[in-house]
């Protein structure tokens, strides 16, 4: 079961549509670092409103995936955590997602072109090909 | 009146826990049942998350085990008890296991604090070759109100 990421210019888009198992959170971990550093992509939007468990493992995974991503130099936004999900993990204790969250994919990929026009290291409208041409 | 005391086991369902897909399993059969006995769906997420944690710790460390499912419901609660077992090598310190922050396996050390945080019985009994960890869910059944 490997999740599909796609690509919307300078941002990657991931959807998990499924249960997965934990084998598969690591693939898509995986997956998700080395797109990112092929791609050189400035922001990725990671949707999980299908997902109606997130227990301590897939956390980690979420967590870990988020700041391998940011050590790249890419920004992470984590869409759609169900409400029952949000209440099972604070219930758990703790601090198991750091990541930033929004409500859905919309508002996320919104979150993501601020984080990145903030750096001002980037422009996602095409300002790297008149860096080329300089 | 006296017989509401004792409950006993209506449904049994046991899955053996032997790799990854075996606790995406679980949960989804510990999820199925809450539902068919009409518990709320942030209580199926509670059950699913807490199964889920105790048959990733059969994996991770004893490699197999069994988690068996028992609707221990009467006419006034709802009760869901899973027992998670495996033969691997025990607990050394539960204490330590149930702190928050403490694993041995480089995890979070989430897993069992949070699973006794989201269920209403905990119970942990372990000696090389045996771990057993028990969890129960319990709710009271709401009905329509006699008129």
């Amino acid at each position: 079961m490997r999740i599909p990421i796609l690509r919307l210019g300078k941002i990657l888009l991931a959807s998990i549509q499924t249960d997965l198992s934990d084998n598969d959170v690591l693939q898509f971990q995986n997956d998700v670092v080395n797109t990112i550093a092929e791609t050189e992509t400035l922001g990725i939007a990671i949707d999980i409103t299908s997902l109606d468990v997130v227990d301590s493992f897939m956390a980690r995974v979420i967590n870990d995936t988020a700041r391998m991503a940011r050590l790249l130099g890419a920004e992470v936004i984590i869409c759609g955590i169900r409400p029952y999900v949000a209440m099972t993990l604070v219930e758990m204790g703790r601090d198991l997602i750091a990541a930033d969250c929004s409500f859905n994919l919309d508002q996320g990929l919104k979150m993501l072109k601020q984080l990145i026009s903030k750096r001002g290291d980037a422009d996602l409208d095409g300002a790297e090909d008149d860096v080329q041409r300089a | 009146m006296a017989q509401k005391m004792m409950y006993s086991a209506h449904s049994l369902e046991q899955i053996a826990i032997a790799g990854p897909q075996d606790i995406v399993k679980a949960r989804g059969s510990v999820r199925a049942l809450a539902a068919q006995l009409d518990l709320g769906v942030a209580d199926q997420t509670r059950l699913a998350t807490a199964v889920s944690e105790l048959a990733r710790n059969v994996i991770q460390y004893a490699g197999s085990g069994t988690c068996t499912l028992s609707d221990c419901s009467d006419d006034d609660y709802i009760r869901i008890r899973v027992i998670v077992e495996d033969h691997g090598p025990g607990i050394p310190s539960i204490d330590m296991a149930m702190k928050d922050g403490f694993s041995t396996s480089n995890g979070l050390g989430a897993g069992l604090p949070g699973t006794r945080r989201l269920m209403d019985s905990f119970s942990i009994e372990s000696v090389p070759g045996l771990t057993t960890i028990s969890i129960m869910l319990v709710r009271e059944r709401l009905r329509e109100k006699l008129k």
